[in-house]
């Protein structure tokens, strides 16, 4: 990898203890990045039409949301929204593992899309009531946003999960595939508790009730069970990564890292 | 510089730029544009504000708007983007609401609701009228857009969202 110049500089975004701000934008922020960058790789390989157009849809609104949540958190350290996305190297990357977790086939994007957008708005939610402007207008824009994608989630969970023989197995599939990584979400650190103390911030433990209430009921009514796994795997937001991250990576980064000296795209 | 064009001249300048996925539309028929207005130093200012968090068509929009700002001679201009307060259907004109429907669009249905929770009203058919519709696919051609089809006249049709 060719990380030149700004690499090493906004590597020092998810190091530097003083920028909390920054630090808990660039998290949310990078979790928008890799989804958005996964759910990309459905264009033109949906099952059917509308898919392709709806998943690149709900990649380009997670997308716009990482855009301005990296703009925030490099505006800090005098970095733009391009050196973050293009010049850090995985081990700087703090997003959650669900979110880089490979698209499988269509039920377990599903199953990823539900836990996740599940997740996000309840985050966003609340967040729109933060004491930080920036964080509080991402999130009051967000919110509206994801709850289409979370709709779009569970009409498909509950098409497949309560479809046929085949659909139902997929779906099973992919919920057991996606739920060893759920719970990450909801893990709290001394970061977000800080954060959440000054009211900037919302603590991700708080979520888990109603989250787990949401998700079991459509589960339920999908004929679907919670699956019986642990969900230990931890490490995203401190830049311990899946396997999977670099590869990704590798495919989002290396046309700007290849032109370095480019000005503009 | 600024004298000779006086502030409603300018803001007529900007507000008849067009959207450019939906150039029927000008930014001020669709809410996007928030404000046109003259700093401290002399310097306009336009505020606007995204559709959606990923709407491709803001870097034009801003460039339009220098475009259009330029043909009556001012120079010095700043683009501002907001988010808040976010975007809304609410915002739309009701001459924007008569032009999308022209177009064969059909424009959002009621107000948005208050909380996050989903409703789906019917959507009238902008060919024939019919309420017979049935959606397609919740997402289009744009983010703004659902897929609709009509159970009487058999045609498709994009449906604004209500946002």
């Amino acid at each position: 990898m060719t990380g030149t110049r700004p690499a090493t500089a906004a590597g020092d975004v998810a190091r530097d203890v003083a920028g909390d701000v920054a630090a808990y934008a660039l998290r949310l922020g990078d979790d928008a990045l890799v989804l958005a960058q996964r759910l990309a790789g459905w264009v033109s390989r949906a099952p059917e039409l509308e898919e392709d157009v709806a998943l690149a849809n709900i990649a380009l609104d997670l997308l716009g949301q990482a855009r301005t949540l990296l703009t925030y958190a490099g505006s800090f350290h005098g970095l733009s929204e391009d050196d973050l996305a293009y010049f850090r190297d995985e081990r700087d990357f703090v997003n959650l593992h669900l979110v880089e977790l490979p698209n499988g086939d269509f039920a377990v994007t599903i199953a990823r899309q539900l836990l996740f957008s599940a997740y996000q708005l309840l985050l966003h939610e609340r967040l729109a009531g933060s004491a930080d402007e920036t964080l509080a207008g991402v999130a009051a824009k967000a919110v509206k946003e994801v709850a289409y994608h979370r709709d779009h989630a569970v009409r498909w969970a509950l098409r497949l999960g309560d479809g046929t023989a085949e659909s139902h197995a997929r779906m099973r599939t992919g919920v057991e595939r996606c739920w060893p990584y759920v719970g990450e979400l909801f893990e709290s650190d001394p970061l977000v508790r800080r954060l959440a103390a000054a009211g900037v911030a919302v603590d991700p433990a708080e979520l888990c009730p109603q989250w787990t209430a949401f998700v079991g009921g459509v589960l339920a009514e999908a004929t679907l069970a919670v699956p019986d796994l642990p969900a230990r795997i931890t490490g995203g937001r401190r830049g311990v990564h899946t396997e999977h991250l670099g590869y990704l990576l590798a495919e989002l980064q290396h046309l700007r890292r290849s032109h370095p000296e480019a000005a503009t795209w | 510089m600024v004298t000779a064009v006086g502030v409603e001249q300018m803001r007529a300048a900007v507000a008849a730029v067009p959207d450019p996925e939906l150039p029927v539309l000008t930014i001020e028929d669709l809410g996007v544009l928030r404000g046109v207005e003259l700093d401290g130093a002399g310097r306009v200012v336009v505020t606007i504000t995204p559709t959606y968090s990923g709407c491709p068509a803001m870097a034009a929009i801003e460039a339009d708007i220098v475009t259009a700002l330029d043909r009556v001679g001012i120079r010095d201009v700043s683009v501002r983007k907001v988010l808040s307060p976010p975007w809304t259907t609410d915002w739309l004109s009701e001459s924007g609401r008569r032009k999308l429907a022209e177009l064969g669009v059909a424009p959002p249905t009621g107000v948005v609701p208050s909380t996050s929770t989903l409703v789906a009203l019917s959507v009238r058919c902008p060919r024939c009228g019919s309420l017979r519709t049935r959606e397609l696919s919740r997402f289009s051609s744009t983010a703004c857009m659902a897929l609709y089809r009509c159970e009487e006249c058999l045609e498709p049709f994009d449906h604004f969202k209500v946002h």
